[in-house]
């Protein structure tokens, strides 16, 4: 177990929640006392051993933590650097997420709340909250854009077969802001009942600091799994999707005090840190899309779990302080790399890490010689039937990139 | 002491009287080009002030009525500017409340927005997402553009929480009726009556409640205790459902109801 000392760079946030100039807690009146209290029972949770070896224990014999560390052979050779990749798709339920999840779920066991409600994007989120909601015997609401709703059918079924209602958000763009909008409604409605489980490093505080501390045990393991194989050392670069940026923000809490460069990577119509503009949305300050009168935009992803106009708030410092850096990738890209993973090394991605490694793709020349470390933040079956379709639908978008040529250099994000 | 604003005057002045008080809500931007002759029919139709939305992409504390109506305006191009720019036109001689999301006001800047709001005539502004602990930078700017901020007070507040919000309000105290979002009620909540009375127990500013009441009689109901009443997405439904004439109507029968107390 790790401890955060406060002289780390992602340390405890100040009492407002900020970190620098973002965060805080830009809630509707009614959901102060509720975020009060959920702080308070966090904080206690967190300092008790008797919490942290429950949570330690679910990660292992429920979610199959820890999770591997894969050396890429095949990629490496080809693209002229040596790849790890964190195993996250190997957890239960096929993603980081069920490790925020697990975390939450028990502290609303602690707190007596028996109804949880949740919002998700690509049902990743939504998937391993209806999980934990049936292990633990919750009522489980979940709140899914009506557009992700009809992109991911398999993982709307999986919900329900959990015993989840899925409810669709039917306003705005029908996507995971939407769905936050909804779970946000409901907890404005039921908060005295209802566990609100935020998916992401995200929200009001104390959930952006919260969240990333549920994740915190992706970097320590990955940490300590690289310093094994590398002799002590770290890789030379961390990379990470970002949408709201939960993955992202427990790898990168390994590896922030060390030497490693951390690499955030966005969609390219999704790119809020990318566009830099601060903005104010679900419950924090951060960098958010937004046209020039404060509304905010509506993302554009092939992936649904990256199809977010925010990002969680301590992404946006971590920017600001110079410590990570975010970069975009297209679709195409994304689509390229999520074929290539899957047929160099007989691994199928998710179509939100295959953003990092698109950007990978791109950076080759940049990171020849080096050792990269790829949170795998989840598997790709629930994409599969959807990249099929695109790539039938629309045989113009299957790029036949040969990812060992100079000539391909130029395909890039702009 | 902060000097007593235009719109806690001019409600306290009448609350006095012995009037209760009536505060209608509409979008800005909706009905496109109908809003502002609204706006004077509600004030000829009794309201002693009225509260403009600026429609905002994500409103977080509205149900399905006003997401509606900010959806159609935000959908016909209308941008906080232009609403600012036809308020300044509008002739009535009650004050006007803007009311949107944070966002808004941050992403202009909070001097800049709140001498927008000054120069096109509107006397205070309601920023639902910005609770006391977030408050600084916003008030400073608006108590020195002389904008009152209305602060809300929840059901779900602590005993100690009430007089702190109560203090640091301008304008009256929003006591938010029920625990949820904004949207037509069959029945006035419980909360709406018990609200009212923790704030009347702790503040001698106007105190009005709103979210969750949608009729004449439930207004009566709650202003048993409370100064006053805050309308809105009952009055658009009048609209969507109707025409700006009987959304106008409405507020006359809310008038005539709060008047025969």
């Amino acid at each position: 177990m790790t401890t955060t000392g406060s002289s780390s760079l992602m340390g405890n946030p100040d009492d407002a929640g900020r970190f620098g100039r973002f965060g805080g807690r830009y809630v509707p009146e009614t959901l102060v006392p509720a975020c009060a209290e959920l702080e308070d029972a966090f904080r206690q949770a967190w300092d008790d051993p008797i919490f942290r070896s429950e949570f330690d224990e679910l990660l292992h014999r429920y979610a199959g933590r820890p999770s591997g560390l894969t050396e890429c052979k095949n990629l490496s050779s080809q693209l002229g650097f040596r790849v790890f990749l964190k195993r996250e798709d190997l957890n239960h339920t096929g993603s980081h997420k069920i490790n925020n999840v697990l975390g939450q779920t028990l502290l609303a066991k602690r707190m007596g709340k028996t109804r949880i409600v949740a919002e998700t994007g690509a049902g990743q989120h939504g998937v391993a909250t209806a999980t934990a909601a049936a292990y633990f015997g919750q009522e489980c609401v979940v709140y899914m854009g009506e557009v992700d709703i009809a992109r991911q059918a398999l993982n709307v079924y999986r919900m329900r077969l959990l015993g989840a209602e899925v409810r669709p958000a039917l306003s705005g763009s029908r996507t995971l802001k939407d769905a936050v909008n909804e779970a946000m409604r409901d907890w404005v409605a039921t908060v005295e009942s209802t566990y609100y489980c935020l998916g992401s490093v995200m929200g009001p505080h104390p959930y952006p600091w919260m969240v990333r501390e549920f994740h915190r045990v992706i970097g320590t393991e990955a940490l300590s799994q690289c310093q094994e194989i590398l002799d002590g050392d770290v890789p030379d670069v961390v990379v990470a999707c970002v949408g709201g940026g939960s993955n992202a923000a427990g790898i990168f809490s390994g590896f922030v005090d060390t030497r490693a460069e951390l690499v955030g990577v966005e969609p390219a119509g999704g790119a809020a840190v990318g566009r830099l503009v601060p903005g104010v949305v679900h419950g924090s300050m951060s960098f958010l899309m937004q046209d020039e009168f404060g509304q905010v935009q509506e993302a554009q992803s092939v992936s649904a779990g990256l199809d977010y106009p925010g990002v969680g708030p301590e992404h946006a410092h971590l920017a600001e302080i110079g410590r990570a850096r975010y970069e975009p990738v297209t679709d195409t890209e994304v689509l390229n790399a999520f074929e290539l993973l899957s047929r160099t090394e007989g691994i199928i991605p998710a179509l939100e890490p295959a953003h990092g490694l698109a950007w990978m793709v791109k950076a080759k020349d940049e990171l020849a010689g080096k050792t990269v470390l790829l949170n795998l933040s989840g598997r790709g079956d629930k994409d599969v039937a959807q990249v099929q379709a695109i790539r039938d639908g629309d045989p113009s978008a299957l790029e036949t990139v040969d990812f060992s040529s100079e000539a391909n250099n130029t395909n890039g994000a702009q | 002491m902060t000097a007593v604003g235009t719109l806690e005057r001019h409600l306290r002045q009448r609350r006095d009287e012995g009037r209760k008080l009536l505060l209608p809500y509409i979008t800005g931007g909706y009905p496109t080009d109908e809003w502002p002759r609204l706006i004077e029919g509600l004030a000829a139709a009794g309201a002693d002030a009225i509260e403009i939305g600026i429609p905002f992409s994500d409103p977080v504390m509205d149900g399905p009525t006003i997401q509606e109506s900010s959806t159609l305006a935000l959908g016909a191009g209308i941008s906080p500017v232009e609403i600012l720019a036809r308020l300044s036109e509008v002739e009535v001689d009650v004050p006007l409340i803007a009311m949107t999301y944070y966002n808004i006001c941050f992403r202009m800047g909070h001097e800049r927005f709140a001498s927008a709001l000054k120069e096109a005539g509107v006397s205070a502004a309601i920023l639902p997402d910005l609770p006391l602990e977030e408050l600084t930078p916003w008030a400073e700017a608006a108590d020195q553009a002389g904008i009152e901020t209305v602060l809300l007070a929840a059901p779900t507040a602590p005993d100690e929480r009430l007089p702190r919000i109560a203090e640091r309000a301008r304008g009256f105290v929003y006591g938010v009726g029920l625990v949820g979002i904004t949207g037509e009620r069959d029945e006035l909540a419980s909360s709406a009556i018990e609200i009212a009375q923790r704030l009347k127990n702790v503040t001698d500013k106007p105190v009005l409640i709103g979210v969750g009441v949608s009729s004449p009689s439930q207004a009566v109901e709650v202003c048993s205790v409370a100064d006053g009443v805050v309308v809105g997405s009952a009055v658009i439904r009048k609209i969507i459902d109707g025409s700006v004439d009987e959304a106008i109507d409405f507020v006359g029968s809310l008038r005539a109801g709060l008047d025969s107390i």
